[in-house]
């Protein structure tokens, strides 16, 4: 199924958790936020997440600023 | 440090020896952040939160492996929203990123010529922070009305700005800073305008309880050297501040004895 990713179309596994969507992009363990359909979904519930078709998916991390 | 510091920086009920809070921007690599950074002695350091490139270099390192939370106060920003609902939005993804950590700069801009705070959405947005129990950090204009505003509102400093962000043109305005440091019951903090180390000193002499600065020492030319020189005077200038200086006077008056010359 598709999904929206940071604005980008990406296809993953129909029922995929937020954990798996992590390890398809590679960024498994890394310090990241999501936010699924605005709305914020905390780390520790991201394996029980499952994502549903044309769900739109924020990622963001820290990078360096003022 | 293992002396107690008799006149530390409090934030949000948290001390801090060090009064230079500094930003993480506009570095070569992550290397030169974290060698400025660590010379610049600050304990609390400005973070962007942006998009997470997709397929892009999945095995860089992390700023946050540079600038670790275990070692430093993280402070969030919001550079880059123009709105209020934008601004807490990043506001809420920075501490679920922190794991729970919620002291944030709040800095909601005009345009992107002046990065100009936009005070009404600024407002705005302390008000739902506040009661979503952020602390918040406040990024203002020197208007001493709005400053004494978002105090009343919760914020845990406010910071107004000195010149506009990325200028180095100094304190353009020290009369309406010593005016809302006159009234404030939270600390002041000059954020933004700094370009040289006598801009951070003279923050600091006027009183301010410190200064949060990036490009001045990112967009040096030797940015560690120069994050060493404003340690330096943000120390200079803030013991100058509680030494009070002489007072200025219109004719010279003899530092050595008058009496008992030869001749």
């Amino acid at each position: 199924m598709q999904i929206q990713v940071n604005g980008d179309s990406i296809e993953v596994r129909d029922g995929a958790t937020l954990s798996e969507l992590l390890d398809q992009l590679g960024l498994a363990g890394k310090r990241v936020a999501i936010e699924l359909n605005l709305e914020i979904i905390p780390r520790s519930e991201h394996g029980q997440t499952a994502l549903r078709t044309d769900d739109q998916v924020e990622i963001v991390h820290a990078i360096g600023g003022g | 440090m293992s002396e107690q510091n008799k006149d530390p920086l409090v934030i949000a009920g948290k001390s801090y020896n060090s009064r230079l809070l500094v930003g993480t921007g506009k570095y070569k690599d992550l290397e030169e952040t974290g060698l400025a950074i660590a010379a610049s002695g600050a304990e609390i350091v400005t973070v962007a939160v942006r998009r997470t490139n997709i397929g892009q270099n999945p095995g860089e390192p992390n700023l946050l492996d540079v600038v670790s939370p275990d070692r430093y106060t993280i402070l969030p920003n919001t550079a880059g929203c123009y709105n209020a609902a934008d601004a807490v939005r990043t506001c809420k993804l920075a501490r679920e990123l922190l794991d729970g950590h919620d002291l944030v700069k709040l800095e909601v801009l005009g345009d992107q010529k002046t990065l100009y705070p936009n005070i009404v959405e600024t407002l705005k947005a302390c008000e739902e922070l506040v009661k979503d129990n952020f602390k918040v950090m406040v990024y203002t204009n020197d208007d001493p009305i709005v400053a004494k505003q978002l105090e009343e509102m919760g914020c845990v400093a406010v910071m107004p700005l000195g010149s506009l962000i990325g200028s180095g043109l100094g304190i353009l305005n020290p009369h309406n800073i010593r005016i809302i440091m006159e009234e404030a019951k939270v600390p002041i903090l000059v954020d933004a305008g700094v370009g040289t180390a006598s801009d951070a000193a003279v923050a600091m002499e006027m009183g301010c309880e410190g200064v949060l600065m990036n490009t001045a020492i990112a967009a040096a030319n030797n940015p560690i050297l120069m994050a060493s020189a404003m340690k330096k005077a943000i120390e200079a200038g803030r013991e100058c501040f509680l030494a009070g200086r002489m007072p200025r006077k219109k004719y010279a008056s003899a530092s050595s004895p008058l009496e008992g010359t030869i001749g």
